[in-house]
C-alpha cells in the first residue's frame, strides 16, 4: 500500500466516527470533553454552529453518530452522544450575547417556504450576512415539524421556542400563518433566491377495505399528531391499534396511551428487528406497555353500521430470494382481527407540491420529486432551492440541518457572482497534545463504565401528563460519568517514519493491539497479516512509508482508544497525539474557495 | 513512566489459547521502564510464549535479582508466583525453589549486571548443577540504573555514550553456558519477535538448564553509534543460523518448508522444534563446533543469534540428584523428617 496521506482533510475526518457520520459533521468529541470540564455554553456554542438546534437534537435526534461510535465496537454501547447534546442545552448559561448579531443588510432578500429546521437553519446562516430572510409557514409559530409532528412529552415547546427564537433574533422575518399556495406568486415577488424547505408533509394513505366506511375512526398518524399537538383532538377510543413501524408510529402509540388509550397495539408488517423505528424509541413505547406484533399485514378494517370494530391482519414471514431480497409471503395461518376503538395509520410520508405550478421551471423526476443537485440543493430553476424532507423525502432533523447549510452556502455563493458548483474544502486544525513527557491536554486515562441510563419520569405521572417531558436528562454527575467514555478519536495519533527507531514499544503497549510492524503488500494481503484481526474494511489503515529495515508501520483505525499509550512509550516521539478540528465551511466562512489540508 | 493503568479494553477478535485466556492475560502491572527499553519486548515475547503455549499462570515462578531487567518480572504473568531476590542471587534462590516443588516452571530473569558481574558465580553454578528451568538474560552492556556504565558483557572496543572506549574484554555469557554444560542455549534479540518468542517456548519446554542471552538495547545510556548493542548495530551484525518453530502436541510438521531446509528435533516432553536452517553448515546438536562457530563469528563483529545448542536428552538436577517424584513441599513432617532410627541406619550404611 502507498503512505496514507494525512494531510486529506478526510483521512483524520473518518477517524472520528460520530463526526463522519453526523450529515452536519458536528465536532462531537470535543463538545463532549468541554461537558466533561464543566464549559457547558461553550460546548452548546459548538453544536448550535454545527448544528442549530442542540436542545431541539439532544432529544429527538435519529443519532446517526451513535452506531458509527468507535466505543460501540470496543465494548457493548456507544457513548451517548445525543443525551450529552442535551446537557450541554440544559446547563449552559444565557448565551444570547454570543450569538451573531444581524449584519447591515446587503440588500437582498431570500424566501423561505416552510418554517422547519431545513429553512431555519438556512435563515441562521444567511441573516447575520445581511441578507433579508422572510419565512412563510401555515402554522402560526415556526418549527415545522419539529413543532407540530414530535409529542411534547419528547420535546417541550419551550426548547424550540428557545433554539427557534435565537433564529429569528437575527432578524429573520418569520410570516406565520401564511402557507405559500403558488410558487409562481412567490416567484413574481421578485426575491433574490427561493428556499423549499416544506418537508413531506403528507401522511401516506392506508387503501384497504372499510378504509372509508370506517373512515371516523381512522386517522392518518402526522395529522392526528398535529391536531393533538395544537390542542384540536385531546382524546381518543380506549383500544387502539397503530399501524407502522416507524419513528411517526412510536410518537403516535405514545400520544394514544396519553389520550385514553388504554390498551394500545403497534402491529407492522415486518418483522420487529427490521421495524424503521430508532431502538430506543420502540423501547420507550414497549417501557409504556405497548405491545409490538410484528409479521401481520393489514387486510382490511372492519366495521358495523359505520363504526370502526378492528382491523384484519394476514399473517405473513420473511423470505429471501438469492439476491437477499426480502418478500413477505403468507404463513399460512389463519387470519386475526383485533378489534379497536380507533386506528392510527403510520405507514409512510411523502412529498406534496400542489402549490408548484407546472411553468415555474421546476422539472420533477418520475417519483414526482423535485429534480435537486444532491451537492448544491439548487432545483432546474437556479433561483429555486431545496432541502430537508422537501428535496429527498422524508429524513430527519439533522439531514434537514445539513442541507439547509449546504444550500445557504450555494445561494450566498450564487449571488456573490461565484459558481455555486465550486464547493470549498473545509478548513482542518492538527495540533500537537503533549503538555508533558507523559501528560497530554486531554484526558487519556479510559473509563470502563458502562453507558449510563437516562433517568426517566415515573411512568403513572407520565402517562397522565401529555405535556410532562418523559426523560429528565443526565444530572451532572451521570453527565460527567458518560462524558468520560467518550475516546477522544479526534485526538489523532501521528507518526513520523524517519522518527521510529523500531524498537516495537508501541506494539508491545497498544491495548488493542492497533500496532504491526511488516513488510507492506496489497490491502487484503497486509489485512490478514495485522497482529490483531481486521474485519472492518471501511476502517482504514494507516501505513507509514518504508522503515530502515524495509518494513512499514500498519495501524489499524477500527478499534484504537485515543489513549495515546503507544505515543507515551515512544522513545523518539515518532507517535505523537494531535488533536484534528476541521471546520466545515459554512455561508460566511473566512475562507470560502481556499482548498485546506490536514497536516 | 507511564502513569495511567493499560486500559483493560481488548480487540473484541482476539483468538484464545487452550484454557480461554488471551495474551492480554498473561500481562502483568504497566511497565515502569524507560520509553522504548528493550526489556520490554521481551517481556511483550515472554507473554506471547506462555500465551501460545497455553501456560497457567499459577504454575509459574518467575525469579530475578536486581536491576532494570529484574524488575520486568513484575510486567507479565501477573498471576503467577514471583520472587524478587537479591542482587547476582536469583541463581541460589530459583535452585532452592526449584528443589522445594519440581512441578512449577521456573523463570530466571536476569540482566548483564546480575549475571556476569554481581551473579557470575551463581549464573555459573545453577547452569553446571542443571536446573529446570529457562534462564534469561536482558544484556544491554550498561548499568542503565546508575547512568551507563558499562557491564561485563560490553564488546571491548566499543564507546559509552559519553565517547569513552571500553578496554575490558567482554564476557560471552553464551560462550560461559556452553562450556558449563547448558543444555538448551538461545541468543537472540529484543527487536526480533518472530526469532524469541519461539525460542523462549522451546526454552521453557526444554527439560534442564535453558540459557537464553537476549541483546535489548538500553534506549537511554547505549543506543548510540560506536555501541554494539544498539538497535542499528545489532540489526546489522545479526548472523542468524536458524528460525525455529515449536509444535506441541500432535499436529503434522507444516508442509510449508522446503525438502532438507528442515531439521525436527524432539524434545523430552513431546514437544518438537523444527528448526529451518539459516546457515547449512550449521549443527545445534555440537557442542564444540558451536562454541568454535560462535568465537570466529565474534572475531569478525558478528552477532551469531538462534539456537545454538540444544540436548533433546538432557537430565536436570533432580534427575541427577535422584528425588521423588513428588514435590518436597507437599509431603509432611514425617516424610521429610522420618525420625533418629532412620538417621542411625543411614549413618550405620556409610560406616
Amino acid at each position: 500500500m502507498k503512505p496514507t496521506d494525512i494531510s486529506a482533510p478526510d483521512y483524520f475526518h473518518k477517524v472520528v466516527d460520530c463526526q463522519w457520520a453526523c450529515p452536519a459533521h458536528t465536532p462531537v468529541p470535543e463538545y463532549i470533553r468541554l461537558i466533561a470540564e464543566g464549559r457547558y455554553s461553550d460546548a452548546y456554542m459548538i453544536n448550535w454552529q454545527s448544528n442549530v438546534f442542540p436542545g431541539i437534537l439532544g432529544r429527538t435526534c435519529d443519532r446517526p453518530c451513535e452506531p458509527a461510535c468507535r466505543r460501540g465496537r470496543v465494548e457493548d454501547n456507544p457513548v451517548a452522544i445525543c443525551r450529552l447534546k442535551r446537557v450541554a442545552a440544559d446547563f449552559k448559561d444565557d448565551i444570547k450575547h454570543r450569538l451573531p448579531k444581524p449584519g447591515p443588510k446587503n440588500g437582498k432578500r431570500i424566501a423561505l417556504v416552510g418554517g422547519g429546521p431545513a429553512s431555519l437553519a438556512v435563515a441562521r446562516d444567511l441573516a447575520p450576512l445581511g441578507y433579508h430572510c422572510t419565512v412563510f409557514d401555515g402554522d402560526p409559530k415556526a418549527g415545522g415539524m419539529m413543532r407540530s409532528q414530535i409529542p411534547k412529552f419528547r420535546l417541550p415547546d419551550s426548547v424550540i421556542d428557545e433554539e427557534t427564537d435565537y433564529i429569528l433574533g437575527l432578524g429573520v422575518e418569520f410570516k406565520g400563518g401564511q402557507r405559500v399556495d403558488s410558487l409562481k406568486q412567490l416567484l413574481s415577488e421578485n426575491y433574490d433566491a427561493i428556499f423549499v424547505g416544506s418537508g413531506a408533509p403528507r401522511g401516506r394513505e392506508l387503501d384497504i377495505p372499510g378504509r372509508k366506511e370506517a373512515g371516523a375512526n381512522i386517522h392518518i398518524g402526522i395529522e392526528w399528531l398535529a391536531n393533538v399537538s395544537f390542542g384540536h383532538v385531546d382524546k381518543i377510543g380506549r383500544r387502539v391499534i397503530v399501524l407502522g413501524g416507524g419513528n411517526t408510529a412510536m410518537d403516535c402509540c405514545r400520544t394514544a396511551r396519553r389520550l385514553g388509550g388504554e390498551s394500545v397495539k403497534v402491529v407492522v408488517r415486518s418483522g420487529f428487528e427490521e421495524m424503521k423505528a430508532s431502538p430506543w424509541e420502540k423501547e420507550d413505547a414497549i417501557h409504556e406497555d405497548i405491545p409490538i406484533l410484528n409479521y401481520m399485514v393489514p387486510v382490511a378494517f372492519k366495521h358495523v353500521a359505520g363504526k370502526l370494530i378492528g382491523v384484519t391482519f394476514q399473517k405473513v414471514r420473511a423470505e429471501y430470494d438469492d439476491k437477499g431480497r426480502r418478500n413477505l409471503v403468507p404463513s399460512g395461518e389463519p387470519d386475526e382481527t383485533i378489534p379497536c376503538d380507533d386506528v392510527l395509520v403510520a405507514v409512510g410520508q411523502e412529498n406534496a407540491f400542489p402549490w408548484i405550478e407546472a411553468d415555474c421551471g421546476i422539472e420533477f423526476d418520475k417519483w414526482h420529486m423535485p429534480k435537486v443537485d444532491p451537492k448544491t440543493f439548487v432545483s432546474t430553476n437556479p433561483k429555486v432551492f431545496f432541502g430537508g424532507d422537501a428535496a429527498f423525502g422524508p429524513k430527519n432533523i439533522i439531514w434537514a440541518v445539513a442541507h439547509g447549510h449546504d444550500a445557504a452556502l450555494s445561494i450566498h455563493k450564487m449571488l456573490s457572482g461565484e459558481d455555486i458548483n465550486e464547493r470549498p474544502l473545509p478548513e482542518v486544525h492538527v495540533s500537537s497534545q503533549k503538555m508533558g513527557i507523559h501528560e497530554w491536554s486531554y484526558d487519556n486515562d479510559i473509563s470502563a463504565d458502562k453507558r449510563f441510563k437516562v433517568p426517566h419520569r415515573d411512568k403513572v405521572v407520565a402517562l397522565k401528563d401529555i405535556r410532562a417531558e418523559v426523560e429528565l436528562g443526565y444530572d451532572l454527575k451521570l453527565a460527567l460519568g458518560e462524558a468520560q467514555r467518550c475516546l477522544n478519536c479526534d485526538v489523532q495519533t501521528v507518526f513520523s517514519a524517519p522518527l521510529c527507531i523500531e524498537c516495537d514499544a508501541c506494539v508491545d503497549i497498544c491495548p488493542m493491539d492497533c500496532i504491526s510492524f511488516t513488510e507492506n503488500g496489497e490491502e487484503d494481503d497486509l489485512r490478514q497479516r495485522l497482529k490483531a484481526p481486521s474485519p472492518h474494511h471501511d476502517q482504514a489503515l494507516y501505513v507509514s512509508g518504508d522503515l530502515k529495515t524495509g518494513r512499514v508501520m500498519v495501524k489499524d483505525e477500527d478499534v484504537c482508544l485515543h489513549c495515546g499509550l503507544c505515543a507515551e512509550r515512544c522513545p523518539t516521539g515518532a507517535w505523537d497525539m494531535q488533536k484534528y478540528l476541521i471546520d466545515m465551511v459554512q455561508a460566511g466562512s473566512t475562507c470560502q474557495s481556499k482548498a485546506r489540508s490536514a497536516a | 513512566m507511564t502513569y495511567i493503568a493499560k486500559p483493560k479494553f481488548h480487540h473484541p477478535g482476539l483468538k484464545k489459547n487452550e484454557l480461554g485466556y488471551t495474551h492480554r492475560d498473561y500481562e502483568g502491572k504497566i511497565s515502569t521502564l524507560c520509553a522504548g527499553c528493550g526489556h520490554d519486548s521481551i517481556t511483550a515475547s515472554i507473554i506471547e510464549a506462555c500465551y501460545e503455549l497455553s501456560i497457567e499462570p499459577h504454575r509459574v515462578a518467575k525469579i530475578s535479582g536486581i536491576g532494570c531487567s529484574s524488575k520486568t518480572p513484575d510486567y507479565f504473568l501477573g498471576n503467577s508466583h514471583g520472587f524478587n531476590s537479591v542482587h547476582g542471587r536469583m541463581p541460589s534462590v530459583l535452585t532452592g525453589a526449584n528443589l522445594a516443588n519440581r512441578d512449577l516452571i521456573y523463570l530466571g530473569v536476569s540482566g548483564d549486571g546480575d549475571s556476569a558481574s554481581i551473579g557470575f558465580g551463581q549464573f555459573a553454578h545453577s547452569i553446571r548443577r542443571a536446573v529446570n528451568m529457562t534462564y534469561i538474560v536482558e544484556n544491554n552492556g550498561v548499568y542503565g540504573l546508575t547512568k551507563g556504565q558499562f557491564s561485563a558483557t560490553a564488546d571491548r572496543g566499543s564507546k559509552s555514550k559519553k565517547g569513552v572506549t571500553n578496554t575490558d574484554n567482554a564476557i560471552d555469557l553464551v560462550a560461559i553456558a556452553l562450556q558449563l554444560g547448558a543444555t538448551f542455549v538461545a541468543r537472540s534479540f529484543s527487536g526480533d519477535k518472530t526469532q524469541l518468542v519461539p525460542l523462549i517456548a522451546a526454552a521453557i519446554r526444554h527439560k534442564g538448564a535453558s540459557f537464553i542471552d537476549v541483546i535489548s538495547p538500553c534506549i537511554a545510556f547505549n543506543n548510540h553509534a560506536g555501541s554494539t548493542k544498539s538497535f542499528d548495530y545489532v540489526r546489522e551484525h545479526n548472523d542468524a543460523v536458524n528460525r525455529l518453530d515449536v509444535l506441541v502436541g500432535r499436529e503434522p510438521i507444516s508442509v510449508d518448508y522446503a525438502p532438507g531446509t528442515v531439521q525436527v528435533v524432539e524434545q523430552h516432553d513431546g514437544s518438537r522444534l523444527a528448526l529451518r536452517k539459516l546457515d547449512a553448515d550449521y549443527d545445534p546438536h555440537d557442542r564444540l563446533g558451536a562454541m568454535t562457530f560462535l568465537q570466529k563469528h565474534a572475531a569478525k563483529g558478528q552477532i551469531v543469534t538462534g539456537l545454538l545448542y540444544v540436548d533433546p536428552d538432557a537430565e536436570d538436577l533432580h534427575t541427577h540428584l535422584d528425588t521423588v517424584e513428588t514435590p518436597l513441599n507437599t509431603m509432611d513432617e514425617r516424610a521429610l523428617c522420618p525420625g533418629s532410627a532412620v538417621l542411625d541406619k543411614i549413618n550405620a550404611s556409610l560406616r
